[in-house]
């Protein structure tokens, strides 16, 4: 009989159980797989790379330090250069835009629900269509580049996707010393805000990791050369146009988003406000944004592991084979299913999937805690 | 459920997988990357084979792509998963053999050429491109030219100037074109036409003889003479449209065809698109020579097929190899698709006037085979190239291009 009283969680493992066998064999058994090839020299050896039954031999890191130092990988590293530019503007754009469209839908103008509608609608299309659209309008010689030319004057030149231009560009080696001294950047602000809050040992620990840090990256750093040879890379500006594709994509959710959060502001707290004698200007900025900051924190990582993976926005826009707007993503792709390197594909895919991982693990560590707590 | 309900699922469930073999037998999956306008050619040769085999159900398995490029990667992951299509396309050459046939995958051919007498009837130098480790690995279907060069008779005698046979000459001219208000005279398309571009000045540069070299590995990309080929076709994209990523290679023959540029290098897949979508009469509406350098050398790459080992219906397969390196086959499918045959015994009425002489040229010429078209490079040094380019086009240093094209050429162990 005692077994009756466990039957509600027998049934619910039960329940989950097929589940959790699905996810652990094409999820979890599938990474594995994929580290352990990026292990492998699995396509070094073309006559290997897609036999029956490959045999492929134990390397190590032999592919990851082949990336990031090696002759022929510097397109990899222009990738990576390329994603954090990106990822940084497209979530600056989306976050943005999205919260300026949530306002202006929050004043409840007149149509109110056409606008949402229509704010919201880009998201419901596929990265594919969105790609296609843009690449049109983007071309040199048509669409965006042919605007001025409605209020008489001349057509823009700016190359968009085929621009072969780069700003901001800095040598690979030097990589080391700007991580460093970010890192110590980043430290210093937390530093600041808890010393502000009034947590002074929080604040003296970051502070004294800060400086550690900022003495390895000005002292040991700078002896620190991955590659022979200097080789730049920077910002490629064909990726504006990816951008505006993008933010214009995704500003439309952001504002859902934001909206969401803005309706669960009680009425009571914008009059409590309004009766203090705050403007406008104060009523958002020191009492809605401040209620707004999990809102934008789970935006930033939605939008940011997009950003990460992006893939079918960019092979809709520009082609796999275009350089300039090329992400590792695009990259893992053509490696592995075009240049038959199985194991340098895995590779970049599980390099990727690091990334990702930074964004998402603290966060779900974060909601587990929440959760645990309440 | 109960129990006739049931039972009644069972039964039919049990029909369904008892008749499956039997029908599976009269079928022929394959697996192409021939859609749109290629797509009436893929047609006409599957039609023949109807006509013949009235019981044998074709799968047109296309994934549609330029060139390939998708194709090839569902093509692996199948190939991978144990699944391979009963025939698939493929570069003949090196895009074949560096990654198939080195694998084990495929079938030796040569009983089928022998028992069919195609050792006669394909010339040498292509029977040579389809061999490796003592074995013949692929029926060809047709043949492309990649090193010509395009312009419009009209114009040239217009700005009076005549097509250049040297690529100094070809040099000279453009500079005179310049001159007369042709600002780019040589019209480019997007990233993979700039590998084309640059397979033509190499062999203009190196000649066929070291051409070749360079696959087998006897020369070094960084060799002297090699490294030139980079310092020339700098020389070369002086002259060419300096929005060139953002044209397809239609847009870019557009351009010469209509007089802002003079001379467009692409390979003779132009020829079906300005006979055939633009009506353009060969020889009046355009006209063509060996790309600057090359007179007598045929650059060719050749779509074939090839029978994978354990496919499910083998018999039906080799049919359909054996229809496509017919006489037959072949000149069903070539005028439709604007290229010639492989056979040298086709019968030339069927073909268009570009098409005449260019299979006037394959009988005569010295052939070698293409780099942007999978002849003579694995895919795993193809693939690669673009970066190569990318290189050259970011620094415009000859060296450093010639560097990392070695770089590849060890890392992928070219030519062993």
């Amino acid at each position: 009989m005692r077994w009756r009283k466990h039957t509600n969680q027998i049934t619910g493992f039960l329940v989950v159980l097929p589940s959790i066998v699905l996810v652990a064999v094409f999820v979890y058994g599938f990474i594995g797989r994929a580290l352990w090839a990026s292990l492998t020299d699995w396509g070094k050896d073309p006559s290997q790379a897609l036999a029956l039954n490959p045999v492929t031999r134990f390397i190590g890191l032999q592919n990851y330090r082949e990336l990031f130092t090696g002759f022929i990988d510097g397109r990899f590293r222009q990738d990576m250069v390329s994603t954090v530019f990106f990822t940084v503007f497209f979530l600056a754009g989306c976050l943005l835009f999205g919260l300026l469209l949530a306002i202006l839908i929050d004043h409840k103008p007149r149509g109110e629900a056409l606008f949402r509608g229509v704010f919201l609608f880009p998201f419901a299309l596929s990265f594919v269509v969105t790609g296609t659209i843009w690449r049109w309008l983007l071309q040199p010689g048509g669409g965006v580049n042919q605007l001025p030319t409605l209020v008489g004057l001349r057509p823009a030149t700016f190359e968009w996707l085929t621009s072969r231009q780069q700003v901001w560009r800095f040598d690979w080696n030097d990589l080391p010393v700007i991580i460093g001294l970010l890192a110590a950047a980043t430290l210093a602000a937390v530093a600041v805000v808890a010393r502000r809050a009034g947590r002074r040992r929080r604040a003296i620990g970051f502070a004294l990791g800060s400086a550690a840090v900022l003495g390895l990256a000005v002292g040991v750093a700078p002896g620190w050369r991955p590659l022979p040879f200097p080789e730049l890379h920077g910002f490629n500006l064909a990726f504006i146009g990816i951008v505006v594709a993008a933010v214009w994509q995704m500003a439309g959710y952001t504002m859902a988003l934001y909206l969401a959060g803005l309706t669960g502001i009680p009425e009571e707290l914008r009059e409590a406000a309004v009766v203090e004698g705050a403007n406008e200007w104060q009523l958002y900025t020191r009492i809605i944004l401040p209620l707004m900051a999990p809102i934008t924190l789970s935006a930033m990582i939605v939008l940011g592991h997009i950003s990460l993976k992006i893939f079918d926005l960019v092979f809709a826009m520009a082609g796999p084979d275009n350089a300039w707007t090329d992400v590792p993503a695009l990259l893992m792709f053509i490696t592995t299913f075009r240049g038959n390197q199985f194991a340098k594909g895995a590779a970049i895919g599980v390099i990727l999937l690091v990334l990702v991982a930074m964004i998402i693990v603290p966060y779900l560590r974060s909601q587990l805690r929440k959760g645990v707590r309440e | 459920m109960n129990r006739p309900g049931s039972f009644f699922l069972a039964a039919a469930l049990a029909s369904l997988f008892a008749t499956a073999p039997a029908r599976a037998q009269d079928k022929l999956e394959i697996f192409s990357w021939w859609a749109g306008d290629e797509g009436p050619a893929l047609k006409a040769l599957i039609d023949l084979y109807s006509k013949k085999y009235p019981n044998i159900q074709v799968i047109n398995s296309t994934v549609t792509g330029g060139s390939g490029v998708n194709a090839r990667a569902v093509l692996k992951t199948r190939m991978l998963g144990g699944d391979p299509p009963d025939s698939f396309q493929v570069h003949a050459g090196q895009e074949l053999i560096g990654t198939w046939v080195v694998a084990n995958r495929m079938e030796d051919l040569s009983d089928l050429f022998k028992s069919e007498g195609w050792m006669a009837q394909f010339p040498k130098g292509l029977i040579a491109l389809l061999s490796a480790r003592n074995g013949i690995w692929s029926v060809p279907v047709n043949i492309h030219r990649s090193n010509v060069m395009w312009y419009v008779p009209a114009n040239l005698k217009k700005w009076g100037v005549s097509p250049p046979k040297t690529l100094d000459e070809f040099l000279a001219t453009c500079k005179t074109l310049q001159g007369k208000g042709v600002q780019h005279p040589l019209a480019l398309g997007e990233n993979w036409t700039y590998n084309h571009l640059w397979e033509s000045v190499a062999l203009g540069v190196l000649g066929p003889e070291d051409w070749t070299a360079l696959w087998t590995g006897k020369l070094k990309f960084n060799d002297p003479k090699a490294v030139k080929v980079w310092a020339t076709f700098g020389q070369v994209l002086d002259f060419a449209n300096p929005d060139a990523s953002g044209l397809s290679w239609q847009q870019a023959t557009d351009r010469m065809l209509k007089g802002t540029a003079a001379f467009n290098v692409m390979g003779d897949w132009a020829a079906g698109y300005m006979a055939t979508t633009l009506k353009l009469k060969p020889g009046e509406g355009f006209g063509w020579e060996a790309s600057p350098g090359t007179g007598g050398v045929f650059m060719m790459l050749s779509d074939s097929f090839g029978l994978p080992k354990g496919v499910k219906h083998r018999d039906a397969a080799l049919k359909w190899l054996r229809e496509l390196g017919s006489k037959e086959g072949q000149d069903t499918f070539n005028p439709l698709k604007g290229s010639i045959a492989a056979r040298l015994d086709s019968d030339l009425s069927k073909y268009n006037a570009y098409l005449q002489s260019a299979a006037k040229d394959w009988k005569t010429n010295k052939v070698v085979g293409s780099l942007a078209h999978g002849a003579v490079a694995p895919e795993a040094f193809a693939s690669q190239f673009g970066t190569v380019m990318e290189i050259f086009l970011a620094s415009k240093n000859a060296e450093a291009a010639a560097n990392a094209a070695q770089a590849i050429a060890d890392q992928v162990g070219l030519g062993k």
